[in-house]
């Protein structure tokens, strides 16, 4: 009896152990490290915050933590806003690198920005298999989408109401698709599922169904559209002829330097070593 | 003999603070939810959050009407009542007072492994079979409903309704049955007349505990009712208050996810009525 007791106090110290241990402060703001040089610095620590795109949360999270990895001391943080309160963070210096899922604008270039392109994201629009359909042009997209085409005859297909599968509001796929077609708010869904996974099961369910997902995620259970004559791959979205992709940049201040520790993050996540870790997330590295 | 004494106060000691971590959770839930549902009402207005009919968060001019997931769970928890209460109730006078013994066990541990199955699985047979059943019966164009909603919510309230009407039924005494057969009634007549009178407490709780149930759900609904946010239809695409606030809460920021908030809140002010009246049925059939 007395041994359980005791038991359950031991136990008890060490969950409080634990917790104590989630507590640590965080670790200490940018501290440069003397008597490095800027392009392979030996040692870094510090923190390098990065704002911006929602859309870049997961190249972002994973290279983040494969940096974290090699660098012990170092904390990357991510703050995700939305591509242009990332590029107003920078622009205030509120942070070391902001992330854009979409090119710069000629005013934000002026204000003194530069941009690098870290990866592209491709989208693929996808149909049932059973679809006679397999080529549409980004306005026609754009209509099926906002509801100026509804059946599929009217597009060369068989004669069905177009059922449009789209993703929720907020989600960088969406965003990303209705930012490329411009048809920002006019999308009238009649589905709005919250994974990808749930839009190709969807899809591949539903013969009159159209939807778009991450390039990454088509499978032999859907058909993805060629867009203009152009099939979405990885080649294709890399020399820019499938149009239904949108880069993902880093931007930092022209005219001024990054701290030692935000420059080796910035020079690992566009090195070569890092492109598996872009792919692994789902989008094109644009580095050989 | 001092020691022991001792030895239980620590014990009660234990044993309190692991209550006190429930009710803490409790209140903690409560004022966090109260605290964080509070702004976006004041600064929407109580009355165009509650009544307003469209729900557009992420457009250029946002609009925060919660009205669309109001009706929906309203109308799409009285739909599964309606479905699942006569077959749970009559499932549940079947087991209780004409099934076998044998037939009784088999059904029993039919409905527990019913009563076990995770709702995201639910979610998945609805998607892949309900949704195209549904699309294919009734000839429109997609399955993805407030019908395939309610047709899971039946089949996910099913277990509670049977085991709580069942144990309302078993603890009616046997000489009121046995009185009613003396007085020439037929059984069936003795149940209905005799028996269901008497656990009308029991089974009140058991449909109640089953709207419970129903609001709640978020995961199953999700993946089966398509999740725009239209005035409920029984064949259009809905979005229930749940599924409100699981579709847009990863990625929300700002006003957004302060709405978001509030719509939990509103929600929980449901479920706090529900069991208030849950609360209310219990006493009165303990009572009599």
């Amino acid at each position: 009896m007395k041994k359980r007791i005791f038991c359950t106090f031991v136990a008890s110290a060490m969950i409080a152990g634990m917790f104590a241990g989630c507590t640590g402060t965080p670790s200490e703001t940018t501290a440069p490290v003397a008597g490095t040089d800027n392009t392979t610095p030996a040692v870094v620590a510090g923190t390098v915050t990065t704002d911006g795109s929602t859309s870049m949360e997961k190249v972002i999270g994973s290279l983040g933590e494969a940096f974290q990895e090699l660098n012990k001391d170092v904390t990357v943080t991510y703050n995700p806003t939305g591509s242009s309160s990332g590029v107003k963070a920078v622009q205030e210096g509120r942070c070391d690198i902001g992330l854009a899922s979409r090119g710069l604008k000629d005013a934000e270039t002026e204000s003194g920005l530069a941009s690098t392109t870290l990866a592209l994201d491709g989208i693929a629009i996808v149909v049932n298999p059973q679809n006679p359909v397999s080529d549409l042009d980004v306005e026609t997209i754009a209509k099926i989408y906002t509801g100026e085409i509804t059946n599929w005859k009217d597009v060369g297909g068989n004669d069905a109401e177009i059922v449009l599968i789209g993703r929720e509001a907020g989600s960088g796929t969406r965003d990303g698709f209705e930012s490329i077609t411009d048809t920002k708010d006019s999308c009238k869904y009649r589905q709005e599922l919250t994974s990808t996974g749930d839009v190709i099961a969807t899809v591949s369910q539903n013969p009159a169904a159209i939807g778009y997902a991450s390039l990454s995620a088509v499978k032999d259970n859907i058909k993805a559209l060629t867009v203009g004559g152009v099939a979405p791959s990885e080649e294709t979205v890399k020399d820019g002829s499938y149009v239904v992709q949108r880069p993902f940049i880093l931007i930092t201040k022209a005219n001024e330097k990054l701290s030692d520790t935000a420059q080796a993050f910035f020079d690992y996540i566009t090195s070569p070593e890092a492109a598996q870790i872009i792919t692994a997330a789902g989008v094109v590295p644009v580095s050989e | 003999m001092k020691k022991n004494k001792q030895l239980e106060n620590i014990v009660h000691g234990i044993f309190l603070i692991c209550g006190l971590i429930t009710v803490g959770c409790v209140l903690l839930i409560t004022i966090y939810l109260v605290i964080s549902g509070i702004p976006a009402i004041l600064e929407i207005g109580l009355v165009p959050f509650l009544f307003g009919e469209t729900w557009a968060s992420t457009a250029a001019q946002p609009a925060y009407g919660i009205l669309p997931f109001i009706l929906t769970s309203i109308y799409g928890t009285a739909g599964a009542i309606v479905l699942g209460v006569p077959v749970g109730f009559m499932t549940a006078v079947y087991l209780s007072k004409i099934a076998s013994a044998k037939v009784k066990s088999v059904m029993e541990a039919a409905i527990s492994l019913l009563a076990g199955i995770p709702s995201v699985v639910y979610g998945l047979v609805g998607m892949l079979v309900l949704v195209p059943a549904i699309r294919k019966a009734f000839n429109i164009p997609d399955g993805a409903s407030l019908f395939a909603a309610i047709i899971v919510l039946a089949i996910m309230i099913l277990p509670s309704i049977i085991k709580v009407s069942m144990t309302a039924l078993d603890a009616v005494p046997k000489e009121y049955e046995d009185g009613s057969l003396a007085l020439g009634a037929t059984p069936i007549e003795t149940y209905f007349r005799v028996s269901v009178p008497a656990a009308k407490s029991g089974i009140s709780a058991a449909v109640v505990l089953g709207v419970g149930r129903a609001i709640g759900e978020a995961m199953a609904v999700m993946m089966v009712s398509g999740n725009a946010p239209n005035m409920p239809g029984l064949f259009e695409s809905v979005r229930f208050l749940t599924t409100a606030v699981a579709s847009e809460m990863s990625y929300s920021s700002g006003l957004q996810q302060q709405a978001l908030f509030s719509i939990a809140l509103v929600l929980f002010l449901f479920i706090m009525l529900i069991n208030a009246t849950l609360n209310f049925f219990m006493k009165r059939s303990k009572e009599g």
